[in-house]
Protein backbone atom coordinates (compact mmCIF):
# COMPACT_ATOMS: atom_id res chain seq x y z
CA UNK A 1 0.00 0.00 0.00
CA UNK A 2 1.11 3.49 -0.77
CA UNK A 3 -0.06 6.58 1.08
CA UNK A 4 -1.35 9.23 -1.33
CA UNK A 5 -1.63 12.79 -0.01
CA UNK A 6 -3.25 15.78 -1.68
CA UNK A 7 -2.99 19.51 -1.11
CA UNK A 8 -4.77 22.79 -1.94
CA UNK A 9 -7.31 22.56 -4.80
CA UNK A 10 -6.22 19.03 -5.69
CA UNK A 11 -7.28 17.97 -2.17
CA UNK A 12 -10.55 19.94 -2.42
CA UNK A 13 -11.49 18.45 -5.79
CA UNK A 14 -10.64 14.88 -4.83
CA UNK A 15 -12.51 15.35 -1.55
CA UNK A 16 -10.02 13.72 0.83
CA UNK A 17 -6.62 14.76 2.15
CA UNK A 18 -5.04 11.32 2.08
CA UNK A 19 -5.74 7.67 1.36
CA UNK A 20 -3.98 4.31 1.18
CA UNK A 21 -3.94 2.83 -2.31
CA UNK A 22 -2.65 -0.36 -3.90
CA UNK A 23 -0.98 0.91 -7.05
CA UNK A 24 -1.22 -1.40 -10.09
CA UNK A 25 2.05 -2.70 -11.52
CA UNK A 26 1.47 -0.71 -14.71
CA UNK A 27 2.09 2.53 -12.80
CA UNK A 28 5.82 3.12 -13.25
CA UNK A 29 6.16 6.89 -13.69
CA UNK A 30 4.40 9.98 -12.38
CA UNK A 31 2.61 10.32 -15.74
CA UNK A 32 1.38 6.70 -15.45
CA UNK A 33 0.11 7.46 -11.98
CA UNK A 34 -1.88 10.49 -13.16
CA UNK A 35 -3.42 8.55 -16.09
CA UNK A 36 -4.45 5.71 -13.80
CA UNK A 37 -5.76 8.01 -11.05
CA UNK A 38 -8.05 9.73 -13.55
CA UNK A 39 -9.84 6.42 -14.16
CA UNK A 40 -10.76 6.15 -10.47
CA UNK A 41 -13.73 8.54 -10.60
CA UNK A 42 -15.08 11.92 -11.64
CA UNK A 43 -13.54 13.70 -8.67
CA UNK A 44 -10.09 12.44 -9.64
CA UNK A 45 -10.71 13.35 -13.24
CA UNK A 46 -11.69 16.88 -12.23
CA UNK A 47 -8.72 17.31 -9.90
CA UNK A 48 -6.10 15.95 -12.29
CA UNK A 49 -7.54 17.08 -15.64
CA UNK A 50 -4.55 19.20 -16.62
CA UNK A 51 -1.38 17.15 -16.27
CA UNK A 52 1.05 20.06 -16.32
CA UNK A 53 -0.85 21.79 -13.50
CA UNK A 54 -0.01 18.90 -11.17
CA UNK A 55 3.25 18.57 -9.23
CA UNK A 56 4.32 15.20 -7.86
CA UNK A 57 6.46 14.47 -4.79
CA UNK A 58 7.70 10.97 -3.96
CA UNK A 59 8.65 10.41 -0.32
CA UNK A 60 8.64 14.20 0.10
CA UNK A 61 10.92 15.04 -2.85
CA UNK A 62 9.84 16.67 -6.12
CA UNK A 63 9.93 14.39 -9.17
CA UNK A 64 9.27 15.07 -12.86
CA UNK A 65 6.31 13.34 -14.49
CA UNK A 66 8.57 11.11 -16.60
CA UNK A 67 10.66 9.88 -13.65
CA UNK A 68 10.12 6.39 -12.24
CA UNK A 69 8.32 6.49 -8.91
CA UNK A 70 9.67 3.19 -7.57
CA UNK A 71 7.83 1.75 -4.58
CA UNK A 72 7.55 4.68 -2.18
CA UNK A 73 5.84 4.99 1.18
CA UNK A 74 4.19 8.27 0.24
CA UNK A 75 3.25 10.10 -2.96
CA UNK A 76 1.88 13.65 -2.95
CA UNK A 77 -0.08 15.40 -5.69
CA UNK A 78 -0.54 19.16 -5.55
CA UNK A 79 -0.79 22.32 -7.65
CA UNK A 80 2.18 24.62 -8.37
CA UNK A 81 3.34 26.14 -5.11
CA UNK A 82 2.50 29.68 -4.02
CA UNK A 83 4.35 30.16 -0.74
CA UNK A 84 6.93 32.77 0.17
CA UNK B 1 33.55 29.70 5.87
CA UNK B 2 32.35 28.91 9.36
CA UNK B 3 28.68 28.53 8.63
CA UNK B 4 26.54 26.84 11.20
CA UNK B 5 23.74 24.64 9.88
CA UNK B 6 20.82 26.59 8.46
CA UNK B 7 17.98 27.19 10.91
CA UNK B 8 14.65 26.21 9.33
CA UNK B 9 11.32 26.66 11.06
CA UNK B 10 7.80 26.09 9.76
CA UNK B 11 5.34 27.41 12.32
CA UNK B 12 1.92 28.92 12.94
CA UNK B 13 3.27 31.63 15.29
CA UNK B 14 4.72 34.98 14.28
CA UNK B 15 8.47 35.61 14.40
CA UNK B 16 10.66 38.41 15.75
CA UNK B 17 12.78 39.82 12.92
CA UNK B 18 15.21 41.69 15.20
CA UNK B 19 15.77 38.66 17.43
CA UNK B 20 16.37 36.36 14.45
CA UNK B 21 18.83 38.83 12.95
CA UNK B 22 20.67 39.21 16.27
CA UNK B 23 20.99 35.45 16.63
CA UNK B 24 23.25 35.30 13.55
CA UNK B 25 25.68 37.89 14.93
CA UNK B 26 25.70 37.22 18.67
CA UNK B 27 29.05 36.19 20.11
CA UNK B 28 30.97 36.51 16.86
CA UNK B 29 32.97 39.27 15.20
CA UNK B 30 33.53 37.86 11.70
CA UNK B 31 30.13 38.91 10.33
CA UNK B 32 30.17 42.05 8.20
CA UNK B 33 26.73 41.81 6.63
CA UNK B 34 23.26 40.69 7.60
CA UNK B 35 20.44 40.72 5.06
CA UNK B 36 16.89 40.15 6.28
CA UNK B 37 13.92 39.70 3.97
CA UNK B 38 10.41 39.58 5.37
CA UNK B 39 7.40 38.73 3.21
CA UNK B 40 4.09 40.15 4.47
CA UNK B 41 0.43 39.63 3.67
CA UNK B 42 -0.95 42.44 1.45
CA UNK B 43 -4.60 43.55 1.60
CA UNK B 44 -4.91 43.60 -2.23
CA UNK B 45 -6.47 47.06 -2.42
CA UNK B 46 -8.53 46.57 0.73
CA UNK B 47 -10.36 43.48 -0.55
CA UNK B 48 -8.48 40.76 1.32
CA UNK B 49 -9.48 39.70 4.85
CA UNK B 50 -6.81 37.01 5.25
CA UNK B 51 -4.64 34.50 3.50
CA UNK B 52 -4.81 30.88 4.52
CA UNK B 53 -1.51 29.09 4.06
CA UNK B 54 -1.64 25.34 3.63
CA UNK B 55 1.61 23.37 3.75
CA UNK B 56 2.90 19.83 3.39
CA UNK B 57 4.21 19.00 6.88
CA UNK B 58 7.56 17.28 6.72
CA UNK B 59 8.25 18.06 3.09
CA UNK B 60 8.04 21.83 3.74
CA UNK B 61 10.90 21.61 6.25
CA UNK B 62 12.83 19.12 4.09
CA UNK B 63 12.56 21.18 0.91
CA UNK B 64 13.53 24.46 2.60
CA UNK B 65 16.51 22.65 4.15
CA UNK B 66 17.58 21.41 0.70
CA UNK B 67 17.34 24.94 -0.73
CA UNK B 68 19.23 26.45 2.24
CA UNK B 69 22.02 23.88 1.92
CA UNK B 70 22.42 24.76 -1.76
CA UNK B 71 22.68 28.44 -0.83
CA UNK B 72 25.28 27.64 1.86
CA UNK B 73 27.35 25.68 -0.68
CA UNK B 74 27.16 28.41 -3.26
CA UNK B 75 27.92 31.50 -1.17
CA UNK B 76 30.30 32.02 1.77
CA UNK B 77 27.56 32.72 4.29
CA UNK B 78 28.18 32.59 8.03
CA UNK B 79 24.54 31.88 8.86
CA UNK B 80 21.12 31.29 7.30
CA UNK B 81 17.68 31.33 8.88
CA UNK B 82 14.38 30.64 7.12
CA UNK B 83 11.03 30.82 8.90
CA UNK B 84 7.78 30.19 7.03
CA UNK B 85 4.39 30.51 8.67
CA UNK B 86 1.22 28.57 7.93
CA UNK B 87 -2.43 28.98 8.93
CA UNK B 88 -4.57 32.11 8.67
CA UNK B 89 -2.57 35.32 8.23
CA UNK B 90 -4.14 38.80 8.18
CA UNK B 91 -2.98 41.72 6.01
CA UNK B 92 0.03 43.40 7.58
CA UNK B 93 1.22 40.21 9.28
CA UNK B 94 4.45 38.37 8.50
CA UNK B 95 4.46 35.29 6.26
CA UNK B 96 8.11 34.45 5.66
CA UNK B 97 11.54 35.47 6.92
CA UNK B 98 14.95 34.90 5.39
CA UNK B 99 18.09 36.03 7.20
CA UNK B 100 21.53 35.60 5.63
CA UNK B 101 24.81 36.69 7.18
CA UNK B 102 28.30 36.80 5.71
CA UNK B 103 31.64 38.60 5.95
CA UNK B 104 30.82 40.78 2.93
CA UNK B 105 27.46 42.02 1.69
CA UNK B 106 27.18 40.39 -1.74
CA UNK B 107 27.06 36.82 -0.46
CA UNK B 108 24.31 37.72 2.02
CA UNK B 109 22.25 39.60 -0.59
CA UNK B 110 22.60 36.81 -3.17
CA UNK B 111 21.92 33.95 -0.76
CA UNK B 112 18.77 35.69 0.57
CA UNK B 113 17.51 36.41 -2.94
CA UNK B 114 18.23 32.85 -4.14
CA UNK B 115 16.45 31.42 -1.10
CA UNK B 116 13.33 33.48 -1.70
CA UNK B 117 13.18 32.66 -5.42
CA UNK B 118 13.42 28.94 -4.71
CA UNK B 119 11.06 29.04 -1.72
CA UNK B 120 8.42 30.52 -4.04
CA UNK B 121 8.75 27.81 -6.66
CA UNK B 122 9.76 24.69 -4.68
CA UNK B 123 8.61 24.90 -1.06
CA UNK B 124 5.23 23.13 -0.66
CA UNK B 125 2.99 25.97 0.52
CA UNK B 126 -0.27 27.17 -1.03
CA UNK B 127 -2.20 30.39 -0.40
CA UNK B 128 -5.96 30.68 -0.38
CA UNK B 129 -7.66 34.06 -0.25
CA UNK B 130 -10.42 34.99 2.17
CA UNK B 131 -12.23 38.10 0.96
CA UNK B 132 -13.59 40.97 3.05
CA UNK B 133 -17.07 40.44 1.58
CA UNK B 134 -17.20 37.12 3.43
CA UNK B 135 -16.57 34.90 0.41
CA UNK B 136 -13.78 32.40 0.27
CA UNK B 137 -11.77 33.50 -2.69
CA UNK B 138 -9.56 31.56 -4.99
CA UNK B 139 -6.35 29.68 -4.49
CA UNK B 140 -3.57 32.05 -5.47
CA UNK B 141 -2.16 31.07 -8.86
CA UNK B 142 1.53 30.46 -9.37
CA UNK B 143 3.19 33.22 -11.38
CA UNK B 144 5.41 32.71 -14.44
CA UNK B 145 7.50 35.62 -13.11
CA UNK B 146 8.40 33.50 -10.07
CA UNK B 147 9.57 30.62 -12.29
CA UNK B 148 11.66 33.07 -14.34
CA UNK B 149 13.15 34.53 -11.17
CA UNK B 150 14.24 31.06 -10.05
CA UNK B 151 15.65 30.21 -13.50
CA UNK B 152 18.16 33.08 -13.41
CA UNK B 153 20.22 31.26 -10.78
Amino acid sequence: MTKLVYFAWVRERIGVGEEQIDLPETVKTGADLLSWMKTRGENYEAALAVDNAIRIAVDQEHVDHDEPIGSPREIALFPPMTGG
Amino acid sequence: MTATDPVIRVQREDFDIAAESARLTQGRSDVGAVVTFAGLCRDEGGTLAALELEHYPGMAEAEITRIAKQAAERWPVTGLTVIHRFGKIAPGENIVLVVASSAHRQAAFDAASFLMDFLKTRAPFWKKEHRKDGTTGEWVEAKDADDKAAERW
